[in-house]
């Protein structure tokens, strides 16, 4: 199993009447909700987080982009990884991901992901979005009819810069590039390992099982939800004669919150769940799925966008609503070991996307929820998929001698070079 | 009476409306996509030989992968000329099929000697901003396109009820189709550089403007009139950017102008 720290980075001080003052979160949220000085505590707060996580055992720590959103402050996740690549030891560097259509031209996410790999020491788990049709279409202006190829173009130039040792010229019809030749390269070889965020097309499905990349399921609806979803990804694996149903071919996203008692985690994290269930996930549905973004069949298969709740939004759901209908896992370490086997079993996940961090959850909060899971609830799952022990095809190889950072030498001294003499 | 026909082009086969008889005219549909019962083309056919093309997307002419751009579209509109076995037909375009229209007026200026713009898109004044119709929920559309939205809903939905999950569903999916196409020419501004090749056009044209249009405003047709030398701006009172539906033979008289 992989346990992978997530923060989505969610701004923590939406106001108590922001659904009804405001449209939406994502994409005209209102400026003035932002304060910079008091995003410069929550910046460090979260990444002071990121790191902890790591001294807990996680096995990875994740960061994501989005733009214009209240709940992700992390336009460039690049930014952060880069920091978490200094101050964290162990864990993988998990970008899931960099949404290679936006990036003008895409080898700059092969120079990126290159460098992150490098100062890391081959720690990064690097991602491909898409990117959901608010990031890429309405804030970033790409056509949506022709993100998707823009897309594959923008992976077969990064993959292309990764492997190949010569200079090259990459005739695109997005990038036009004479002399393809990135400095520095990744670490890992041939390239990092790829995760692809995916919401149920087939095309993805495909796209994975071909290139052996892992099929990442990001919802906030949680596991019991996502069952016929991962069902479709398994199904497509077997029909085309996949030869292995290896776990680590697909992750899920859950949110996760452990206390000592299930009284315990409600008294302590509700508010901050239906914060984020209430207030974060408050999207416009006309900005939710841009005519043209995902494909006919896409929508012919009946797989609504998860930004568009049908009827009902999420504001109606209680604590109880959203533990029971399994959107969150959370309770005591027993209850969410249970419910945790549950997921890993039904949906036969070995990369779990562990949001331990929710809404406006307090540090203290966060730290005791994480600490349990880690301690209490992740050793006891880290058996659960014996036969897959040893696929390491998804996961990043560290080198094994890595650099220490901030241990750099007494500066050079004339007199202490003269006594050495 | 308009009948559906094919038409071949090097990259999609394209189903059209044919009728009406007299000197032959093409017509552009907009974004919005078109039905054979549309009202401006039977006022058209009456006095001309109609054809109307379904762009890529719409109606029952595939999706074309290969058509990308503004470029793509217009020499797709003179590929449909040709396959119709025209010489200088009038061409006629509606909001982005009026785009098309002046676009391929500029690409060819001596192929066309009559032009009739009907609330076209392919400006943008930074004054006036175009809202952004591919964030429209289905029930703001007839407000931003007709001068009365509530008979206008009616007009748009022929009745049918907008809440009702089934209309929703293949609303959904027509609206992939259609927008999807539309929004390589018109996502996420509706600008694709006409205002540097406007002066080309030496077509006779004619500008026609619902005065209630809360789509494209009608400022913006006095902004083509000044781009395109000897136009003639006619504005039509009570009528929005569907004019084509609330004023159709208001449309078709301007049009006739035209010869």
């Amino acid at each position: 199993m992989k346990f992978t720290w997530f923060n989505l980075m969610p701004w923590p001080y939406l106001p108590d009447d922001f659904r009804e003052k405001n449209r939406s979160v994502w994409v005209d949220i209102d400026q003035r909700l932002f304060d910079p000085a008091k995003s410069h505590e929550v910046y460090n707060t979260y990444m002071d987080l990121l790191e902890y996580a790591d001294t807990l055992g996680f096995d990875g720590v994740g960061v994501n982009e989005h733009h214009q959103n209240g709940y992700g402050i992390m336009p460039s996740p690049n930014i952060i990884a880069a920091g978490l690549a200094r101050r964290t030891k162990n864990a993988a560097i998990v970008v899931l991901g960099n949404s290679i259509a936006l990036y003008n031209p895409p080898i700059r996410v092969a120079e990126e992901f290159a460098m992150l790999d490098c100062i890391s020491g081959g720690r990064l788990v690097a991602g491909f979005p898409v990117g959901t049709s608010m990031d890429t279409n309405y804030c970033y202006g790409q056509i949506p009819a022709l993100t998707r190829e823009k897309y594959a173009e923008a992976h077969d130039l990064i993959i292309r810069a990764w492997t190949e040792r010569d200079p090259f010229a990459f005739n695109g019809r997005y990038n036009k590039l004479r002399h393809v030749n990135i400095w520095p390269r990744p670490i890992q070889e041939p390239i990092p390992p790829i995760h692809i965020p995916g919401g149920g097309s087939v095309e993805t499905y495909d796209f994975c099982i071909d290139n052996t990349y892992s099929y990442s399921y990001l919802s906030f609806s949680g596991y019991l939800r996502a069952k016929v979803l991962m069902q479709g990804y398994w199904d497509r694996v077997a029909e085309r004669n996949t030869p292995d149903v290896s776990p680590y071919r697909a992750g899920f996203a859950q949110t996760i919150c452990v206390a000592e008692t299930d009284e315990e985690a409600e008294r302590l994290y509700s508010e901050h769940v239906l914060y984020f269930y209430n207030r974060c996930l408050h999207v416009h549905p006309g900005f939710a799925d841009a005519p043209g973004y995902r494909t006919i069949k896409t929508i012919q298969t009946g797989a609504l966008s998860q930004y568009a709740p049908p009827r009902g939004t999420y504001s109606q759901l209680t604590w109880k609503d959203l533990v029971e209908g399994g959107h969150v896992i959370a309770g005591s370490p027993e209850t969410v070991r249970h419910r945790m086997e549950d997921l890993i079993k039904g949906l036969n996940v070995g990369n779990i996307f562990c949001l331990m961090h929710v809404g406006n959850m307090p540090a203290d909060k966060c730290m005791y929820s994480s600490k349990l899971f880690a301690e209490k609830v992740m050793p006891k799952l880290r058996g659960l998929l014996p036969e897959c022990e040893g696929d390491g095809r998804f996961w990043c190889k560290p080198l094994a001698n890595r650099a220490t950072s901030g241990t750099l030498p007494q500066p050079y001294s004339p007199a202490r070079a003269a006594e050495a003499v | 009476m308009m009948t559906q026909k094919t038409a071949q082009t090097r990259h999609a086969e394209v189903r059209y409306l044919e009728g009406g008889s007299g000197t032959p005219l093409v017509f552009l549909h907009g974004a919005g996509g078109m039905t054979p019962e549309d009202p401006l083309l039977a006022a058209l056919a009456e006095t001309h030989h109609v054809y109307a093309p379904y762009l890529p997307g719409y109606g029952e002419t595939e999706d074309c992968p290969e058509l990308r751009d503004m470029l793509d579209y217009t020499l797709l509109g003179w590929d449909l000329v040709k396959a119709f076995g025209l010489t200088d037909p009038i061409l006629v375009g509606h909001s982005m099929g009026g785009m098309i229209a002046a676009e391929m007026a500029a690409i060819a200026p001596n192929d066309v000697s009559r032009l009739a713009l009907i609330c076209p898109a392919g400006l943008w004044l930074e004054e006036h901003p175009i809202p952004d119709m591919f964030t429209f929920m289905p029930y703001e559309m007839p407000g931003y396109l007709f001068h009365d939205p509530e008979s206008g809903a009616k007009l748009m939905t022929s009745g049918l009820d907008m809440n009702d999950p089934k209309f929703l569903q293949n609303y959904l999916v027509r609206n992939a189709r259609q927008l999807g196409m539309a929004g390589k020419l018109l996502f996420p501004i509706p600008e694709r550089g006409l205002a540097q090749r406007l002066y080309r056009i030496q077509a006779r044209t004619v500008i026609v403007w619902g005065a209630s249009d809360r789509l494209i405003p009608p400022v913006y047709g006095p902004a083509f009139a000044a781009g395109i030398a000897g136009s003639r701006l006619v504005t039509v009172p009570e009528a929005g950017h569907m004019v084509i539906l609330e004023k159709p033979a208001d449309v078709a008289a301007a049009v006739a102008t035209l010869g």
